[in-house]
């Protein structure tokens, strides 16, 4: 789950790593309120949404003129921004964050998580802050320090020490140094504590008042732990997640949204994934990942049917179910009782294989209902392109 | 010959009273698997289709000798509940359990590091030695006895494939599910040396999936160490970035982790990759010369 940049920067603060002075606004009003109460050189207002690259779009505001932040605030709610992370469709504003401006001495980067080679968490910092960190990754690797940390212990000292001294910090500015350190540690603690999948903070100032702070601030959460933490579930924002996918997760469907036409449904992640390509393999696009897991009953099968249907994208319906637990002729009876709720208006192919899966297949053949029923993966995957016409 | 698992492996399942785990160690007990002990705490001298249950692993392995453990416990407990196995002389853990955060398998991978005790998944269907023993939840009745060791971080999608070669005639020896999540117990290359060495392997089937750098790892290690034929299919070929499809691991990040990387780099390890994940079977045939 991700969170807005002025829900991170709250968390930081809670955690006692230094963000400039700011607060959500919701109207013009407030944001006069706010920038009085603010009373510094420099207003910044910044568009929240779950993408990076606002600057750019024109999500971001910067004056010294306290009268311009009511008109900041009514130029960008409801406006849509379209940066390289939103997709050509954009994404609309509908909150925003009002802070201090900040003299910058020295742009850093610095995030956390988890490193899947050694499954210790590990920081990842840089002197190239402000730029996207996977272009400095790729053109200038030896920029990038590591340092993993151990988890029996936690953070150390000399772990802060390795990242501070690597990045220079003692040439850069020799005050900042043990703040740095510090704030290091107090970053792992909320990594740890909040069950954090990532925390990055880019830029990481060091300012011309020798300070450090965290000028934005992303942290998304793990959402296997979600249960673990009410606080971080409040920070939730629905108008940052597809419908659709919400739908989904309402009814245990595990659904992801693509660009494609034939609509898939299958049980489990790894052959929801081999179905999909499969679809591109046999000439067509995928519509979508579902999943509807070991348990799929008809209940599941019907909300995967709706959902699937919502999309007018959708030209095709392809369920692949490999039947273990789960037995195919219940997913047949699933598939027959759902399609006299939902009424199917596209071209249907159902395979079946594993567990009774003859009878399933002899079920849904002898149910009336308008599809077509296969065992074979490729043979069913060629037979719903054919019947959907090949992608353009 | 086999791996990991054979007829003797003797198995306690924890949190056996549970819906999951009582049908679960009922159909492993069906199999054939030497299902000795269950596990639920507060639940001591209770039966499960005959297999005692006792209040910890401890006690468990003292009255019943278990050396493999097999995990249903939900997601806020298992953390502790594979801790309680390593602790309690476990071997071998198979965690099936879906959706532990993150962090608690970070604790316990760290805890395990240097023992004695190898931990499988989790998030995974476990591990079946064909015809002797099933330690896990796949179908049981797709498996034939046979030649081709298989490693997957999938569950359905190794059923997929397992159905293939026993259709085809070759069959399998172990097949071992690794698990969907971005930290777990055992990666392909530590199961790959053990394919390596069965003398009744005679080739290795690894399913993989966007994520990660678990491929890229084992690419290396085949191309130093492998001389037995591997097939590979990679899931995801069609998956966006940034987006989570299902697996918690299957994630494509920094525009790190995608399937066609992995693909190329397996190809340059001589490895089998074949794009179409409906003829795995056919693949594997092909490289036996059958």
């Amino acid at each position: 789950m991700n969170v807005h940049e002025f829900q991170a920067k709250s968390l930081f603060a809670q955690f006692g790593v230094p963000v400039p002075r700011g607060k959500e606004i919701t109207s013009p009003e407030d944001a006069t309120a706010w920038a009085n109460e603010l009373n510094t050189p420099v207003f910044v207002v910044k568009a929240q949404i779950h993408a990076g690259g606002r600057g750019k779009a024109g999500g971001v505001k910067i004056t010294k003129d306290k009268g311009a932040v009511a008109g900041f605030v009514k130029e960008l709610i409801g406006k849509t921004l379209v940066t390289h992370q939103t997709g050509p469709k954009g994404r609309q504003v509908h909150r925003l964050l009002m802070e201090e401006g900040a003299n910058i001495a020295k742009e850093l980067y610095l995030s956390i998580l988890v490193d899947r080679d050694s499954g210790w968490p590990v920081f990842i910092a840089s002197t190239e802050g402000g730029m996207e960190i996977e272009e400095v990754a790729e053109k200038t690797p030896e920029k990038i320090i590591k340092e993993l940390i151990d988890p029996a212990v936690g953070f150390q000292g000399y772990n802060g020490r390795n990242v501070a001294f690597a990045l220079g910090l003692n040439t850069i500015e020799p005050a900042v140094m043990n703040p740095f350190i510090q704030m290091m540690g107090n970053l792992y603690r909320l990594f740890m504590e909040k069950h954090a999948a990532m925390v990055e903070i880019n830029p990481l100032i060091i300012t011309k008042e020798k300070t450090i702070v965290a000028l934005d601030g992303k942290v998304s959460f793990d959402d296997n732990a979600l249960f673990k933490h009410a606080d971080v579930q409040q920070m939730r924002d629905l108008n940052e997640e597809e419908p659709l996918e919400i739908e989904a997760g309402a009814n245990n469907l595990n659904y992801v949204k693509l660009d494609g036409n034939i609509g898939c449904m299958v049980n489990g992640a790894g052959l929801a994934m081999a179905t999909m390509d499969v679809i591109k393999l046999a000439g067509s696009e995928p519509a979508n990942f579902l999943d509807v897991g070991g348990g799929a009953t008809k209940e599941t099968v019907a909300a995967g049917f709706r959902i699937l249907l919502k999309d007018p994208n959708v030209k095709g319906i392809f369920i692949n179910i490999f039947g273990g637990i789960v037995r195919c002729e219940r997913i047949a009876h699933g598939v027959i009782e759902a399609a006299k709720e939902v009424k199917i208006t596209v071209p249907l192919v159902v395979r079946l294989q594993g567990t009774n899966a003859e009878e399933g297949r002899k079920l849904l053949a002898e149910s009336g209902l308008k599809l077509d029923v296969a065992d074979d993966l490729w043979e069913a995957a060629q037979k719903i392109v054919k019947l959907t016409g090949k992608a353009a | 010959m086999s791996i990991l698992v054979n007829k003797n492996t003797r198995v306690v399942v924890q949190g056996i009273t549970g819906k999951e785990g009582s049908f679960h160690a009922t159909q492993c007990k069906a199999y054939g698997t030497k299902v000795v002990a269950g596990v639920t705490p507060g639940k001591a001298g209770q039966e499960v289709e005959g297999i005692p249950v006792f209040n910890t692993v401890a006690d468990a392995v003292k009255k019943t000798e278990a050396d493999t453990s097999l995990i249903f416990v939900p997601p806020p407990f298992c953390a502790d509940a594979i801790l309680e196995a390593a602790d309690a002389g476990i071997k071998l853990i198979i965690c099936i359990t879906e959706g532990i955060p993150v962090n608690d398998m970070v604790k316990v991978k760290r805890a395990l590091r240097g023992r004695d005790v190898r931990l499988i998944g989790p998030n995974c269907p476990g591990v079946i030695t064909v015809d002797e023993a099933k330690i896990g939840i796949m179908p049981g009745f797709i498996h034939k006895k046979g030649v081709v060791g298989v490693v997957s971080r999938s569950g359905t999608l190794t059923y997929e494939a397992v159905h293939q070669l026993s259709t085809l005639g070759l069959g399998e020896t172990t097949c071992v599910g690794i698990g969907g999540d971005p930290v777990n117990g055992t990666g392909f290359v530590d199961v790959l040396p053990l394919f390596e060495k069965d003398p009744e392997t005679q080739a290795i089937v690894m399913i993989g999936e966007i994520g990660g750098d678990a491929e890229e790892k084992a690419a290396e290690f085949i191309k130093k160490n492998v001389k037995k034929p591997v097939i590979s299919f990679i899931a995801g070929i069609t998956a966006p970035p940034g987006r989570r499809m299902g697996h918690a691991g299957a994630i494509i990040s920094g525009g790190k982790g995608t399937a066609a990387e992995k693909m190329k780099t397996l190809e340059a390890a001589g490895v089998k990759v074949v794009k179409n994940p409906a003829e795995i079977g056919a693949a594997v045939k092909q490289a036996l010369g059958r």
